[in-house]
């Protein structure tokens, strides 16, 4: 366990040494402050709107941001697990760090968990500063934050578990692009399945269905929807934003969580297969 | 405890490797005894950073088995006391020199105090760089820093590939005189250098690898066969010839095999009224044996 931390923190040395960090915390600043204008702007210039039509409004653009840090947090990680293994074997970096007495799957380990730490810790930093936000701008604040947050953490430990694994076998940023591109794929299969939902036609719905099971973020991610949007303001304004991507109608379901969880598992321990079988 | 002080520092027995159709390493055995020097040459594409690689668990052998420090190299104890410098030698550029050393001390599961890895950074001429993060420096200082990894943890054995190729002649003497000492404090080192001259001096025993095969190995006297002694002479009789015999004569210069008693041959050869100009102890290169063997080994 010790090797996994030390991974681990060296992991998030990394982040901040290369000023991924600095990067990070610079464009999250932008997107705050885009984010309070906008909100600002919903207050002010929407005195029409019911108070409810107002969450709504606040509550669909809450969702928005937060995919925009979801995107920044998911892709941002993928990015940075394919240099952090296939970048150090292809330097040479791992060739002194493997030949202690370790294990390659306490590394990637390690490298995983620093990862899973990076991307949560800025998850949760950048949402709860966008809750912050939008109380008071709009006067919202989501029914379960907390719940929320862990899902898009959880999203963004799926994505970067897939560029490890990419990343094991293939180029640096050959696994960056592939998980980017998956990640991208999953989100348009997912709106094309919502609006299969919301033209009743199951066969374009099952599009959704079944890219959400092949890679689970975008399920994760409508479930993080789902928990910062109140459900009751959705009733009051009725149909029709079934198939807007940044609603979502359902919860999550414990099958399916428990599914994202195995599937996570299942591709770390291919990863660690992969990585275990390469040689160096 | 004593079993594993007893077994070599490295064992390997029919190491094989293919890469897709081209097989790199064919059926290569080798020891490296407890305190003892091996060098290991060959030409490029020898296989020799291969046998290396399958020795310490980073590439997986088709065939074969290793034992490290008397461990089988499958479990991951057997590094313990192991230290490396690869050929290609690579450490995170954004830690400073002492981080480098520091992880490697944590990984490796040994206490070494600051002072001791100053130590180490010092003896590789880096002592004034430790704060420095490693991406300012050039290869020749990351060869160097690389040294000081290998060393860092009291390694019982030293693998060094190519420990020389980005130094400087002054960094080349250097290292021998770190080999030099490594071998008094009686560390076992694996050697993989193309400078001859630098296996000559340190090493007690050599492996010539080609073709992914053991072309030849033993002891320098093995290899390069009995000494000889050089013989600058005017004024040789028909008697003194006889004292010479089986010799090789080019002009004035005689080359015999080096007989036990040199000054008695020497006293012979003065009392029949030869004019002796020089005595000098000669032998086959390393150089010229190993380019041989590799003419001999097609």
């Amino acid at each position: 366990m010790r090797t996994v931390l030390t991974i681990a923190a060296l992991t998030l040395q990394e982040g901040s040494r290369r000023r991924v960090l600095r990067s990070l915390a610079v464009l999250t600043a932008v997107l705050l402050g885009l984010s309070a204008w906008g909100f600002s702007e919903i207050a002010a210039d929407y005195g029409g709107l019911t108070s409810g039509e107002a969450k709504v409004a606040g509550s669909t653009v809450l969702n928005l941001v937060m995919f925009g840090f979801s995107l920044i947090a998911a892709l941002g990680t993928a990015f940075l697990a394919g240099p952090t293994l296939s970048g150090e074997v292809e330097s040479g970096v791992a060739l002194a760090m493997m030949t202690r007495p370790i294990r390659r799957v306490q590394v990637l380990a390690g490298k995983w968990l620093g990862l899973v730490a990076f991307g949560a810790g800025f998850v949760t930093v950048a949402g709860v500063a966008q809750f912050v936000i939008v109380r008071v701008t709009v006067d919202y604040w989501p029914p379960h934050p907390v719940t929320g947050l862990l899902l898009l953490a959880g999203q963004t430990a799926a994505l970067l578990t897939l560029g490890l694994l990419f990343s094991t076998a293939i180029s640096p940023m050959a696994s960056g692009i592939v998980a980017v591109g998956l990640f991208g794929a999953t989100w348009i299969a997912g709106v094309v399945g919502s609006v299969g939902d919301a033209l009743g036609n199951p066969s374009v719905a099952m599009v959704g269905t079944v890219s959400r099971m092949l890679l689970p973020t975008d399920g994760l991610w409508r479930g993080a929807m789902n928990s910062f949007q109140d459900p009751a303001l959705l009733a009051q304004v009725g149909s029709g934003v079934e198939e807007s991507p940044f609603l979502s109608m359902q919860p999550l379901t414990w099958v399916y969580l428990v599914w994202a969880a195995v599937w996570t598992a299942l591709v770390l321990g291919l990863a660690a297969l992969s990585f275990q079988r390469r040689d160096l | 405890m004593g079993q594993v002080i007893d077994s070599p520092a490295v064992w390997a027995s029919n190491l094989r490797k293919r890469y897709k159709r081209r097989t790199a390493v064919d059926g290569v055995s080798f020891t490296v005894g407890r305190g003892e020097v091996l060098g290991l040459l060959g030409p490029n594409g020898a296989g020799k950073t291969s046998v290396i690689k399958m020795m310490l668990g980073l590439v997986r052998p088709d065939a074969g088995e290793v034992m490290l420090l008397g461990r089988p190299n499958t479990d991951p104890r057997s590094r313990q006391r192991v230290g490396y410098l690869p050929e290609l030698f690579r450490y995170q550029p954004w830690l400073s020199a002492d981080e480098v050393l520091r992880l490697h001390v944590r990984l490796a599961g040994v206490k070494v105090s600051g002072e001791d890895r100053r130590e180490t950074l010092a003896l590789v001429g880096l002592a004034d760089r430790a704060g420095d993060r490693v991406g300012g420096f050039s290869k020749g200082m990351q060869q160097r820093l690389g040294l000081a990894v290998a060393l860092v943890a009291g390694p019982d054995l030293v693998v060094l590939d190519e420990p020389t190729s980005a130094l400087d002649p002054l960094g080349r003497a250097d290292v021998r005189d770190l080999l030099l000492s490594l071998k008094d404090r009686g560390v076992a080192v694996l050697l993989n250098s193309h400078l001859i001259g630098e296996v000559e001096r340190v090493c007690d025993r050599v492996m010539i690898l080609d073709h992914g095969r053991v072309a030849a190995s033993g002891t320098l006297a093995e290899l390069l066969g009995r000494r000889s002694l050089r013989l600058h002479l005017t004024h040789v009789t028909p008697e003194a010839a006889a004292l010479l015999e089986p010799c090789e004569r080019e002009g004035d210069r005689y080359t015999i095999a080096l007989p036990d008693d040199v000054p008695a041959l020497v006293a012979g050869l003065v009392k029949l009224g030869v004019g002796v100009h020089a005595v000098e102890p000669a032998r086959v290169s390393l150089e010229e044996r190993l380019l041989d063997i590799l003419r001999e080994h097609p």
